[in-house]
């Protein structure tokens, strides 16, 4: 069976170093990779509507110099007739050399990867997992700040559903000298599992809080988070929760210089427009990291050495 | 209270109190065609008090739901009133078919032709993972 990423801890520090290191040089020399994919194909299997993630794959493969086939939608798939997330991988594994699967339900890209006879990316799985959402955030803090250690990372917004947060805490709980700060209302707490399985298993320092403004001076990340209207099942809950934070300039007044804000898009209103000129915005970086950190997971997996 | 040895079968035994209805439940032993004794409550020396199931025939049995309900349970095979095997259970590393993910998101919850495997994930806690969505087993 091909090698798969299914979730961001089916690769080493060591991978994930090597990863950053390959897309920081495929940053400083495009031109060196621009045909290295050539007479490669990527399938994107998107069950689900997605801007970013679905372009980032895909311009990365063209980055490569390789062809891109796929879906956007299940609709426009086999998956309308009934067919099995297994036969679609199964068939699609005769067509390309790697797949990139989204899908609403958990654990489907683990199903894709069971039965597809070629690597298969999990390009995020309802509210389970997303990879390469993470491993955009870590070539982010990595480009920004110089090193994973001894920083100060705060998660703010929904922390009970975003699996962009409970991914990247669980990613960089394996440096040292992290401490983690939790900025939710009461409702979106993170979960204790991943209090206990992972920022206690791991001895991570943490706080948690309501309060954005009190803990800002500490701060060197501010992840924002989105509330994702999808992960809930009851619309009161939403409208109640979505607005519970606002980043506006007046609450980085207090902010350090060197602050990196970050957020894994789309936004809807939690960063206000007022924050994309500041420097300290890095949430357009991010897109951008998240096409090059692809190309160098796509280039691991193709066991492409340039 | 006296219950008749058997003849040819099965004795699930050392179950902690309380625990045979969930054996019985998982095993689907409702389902057999044979007769099955639960003997509830009953004095231990060792474990002071204990549960026993006993099959009235040597049907297969799921060794791995045993071990996920009750890891300290033995199994004796019965021939000839004789007892000619005994076996310890362990807690079983993955459980397949044994249990049913409750989680709507997980990708079982539409593909129900897929096995429902379970991993453990944590032996101290007793906790498995749906492989699919990582929903606790409840």
């Amino acid at each position: 069976m091909a090698r798969s990423i299914l979730d961001v801890l089916d690769l080493s520090v060591e991978e994930i170093d090597d990863l950053i290191k390959l897309a920081c040089d495929i940053i400083e020399n495009p031109a060196k990779y621009a045909e290295v994919c050539h007479g490669k194909t990527l399938a994107t299997l998107f069950y689900e509507p997605s801007t970013r993630t679905r372009l980032s794959f895909e311009s990365a493969m063209y980055g490569l110099g390789g062809n891109v086939l796929g879906f956007s939608e299940a609709n426009s798939s086999s998956a309308a007739k009934g067919e099995s997330v297994a036969d679609t991988a199964r068939t699609v594994s005769c067509y390309a050399d790697i797949i990139a699967m989204r899908h609403p339900k958990e654990g489907a890209p683990r199903v894709a990867a069971a039965h597809a006879s070629v690597p298969v990316i999990n390009a995020g799985d309802g509210g389970h997992n997303h990879p390469t959402q993470t491993l955009t955030d870590l070539l982010t803090i990595y480009r920004e700040k110089g090193s994973f250690d001894n920083l100060t990372v705060g998660f703010c917004g929904d922390l009970k559903f975003g699996r962009t947060v409970h991914s990247l805490i669980n990613a960089l709980s394996r440096y040292t000298g992290i401490k983690i700060v939790l900025i939710s209302p009461v409702e979106l707490k993170l979960p204790s599992y991943v209090k206990k399985d992972v920022l206690k298993a791991n001895n991570i320092e943490y706080v948690q809080t309501t309060d954005l403004e009190a803990v800002m001076p500490e701060l060197d990340i501010l992840y924002m988070t989105r509330v994702q209207r999808e992960r809930f099942f009851n619309e009161e809950d939403y409208l109640r929760l979505k607005d519970s934070y606002i980043l506006d300039p007046k609450k980085l007044v207090n902010a350090k210089q060197d602050l990196c804000i970050m957020h894994p898009l789309p936004r809807v209103n939690e960063i206000s427009t007022a924050i994309d000129q500041d420097p300290r915005a890095c949430y357009f970086k991010q897109v951008l990291n998240g096409k090059f950190i692809r190309m160098a997971l796509m280039l691991r997996l193709l066991g492409i050495e340039v | 209270m006296k219950i008749d040895s058997i003849q040819n079968g099965i004795v699930i035994d050392h179950i902690q109190a309380g625990r045979a209805m969930e054996i019985y439940e998982l095993l689907g032993l409702k389902d057999v065609e044979c007769s099955v004794a639960m003997i509830m409550n009953v004095t231990s020396g060792k474990m002071g008090k204990k549960d026993i199931i006993k099959l009235d025939a040597d049907i297969p049995v799921n060794l791995d739901a045993i071990g996920y309900v009750d890891p300290g349970a033995t199994i004796n095979y019965i021939k000839d009133e004789q007892l000619v095997k005994k076996q310890r259970i362990e807690m079983p590393k993955m459980l397949t078919n044994v249990l049913r993910c409750k989680n709507p998101r997980c990708i079982t919850s539409i593909e129900q032709e897929l096995d429902q495997v379970f991993k453990l994930t944590d032996a101290e806690r007793h906790i498995y993972r749906c492989l699919y969505c990582e929903t606790a087993a409840k």
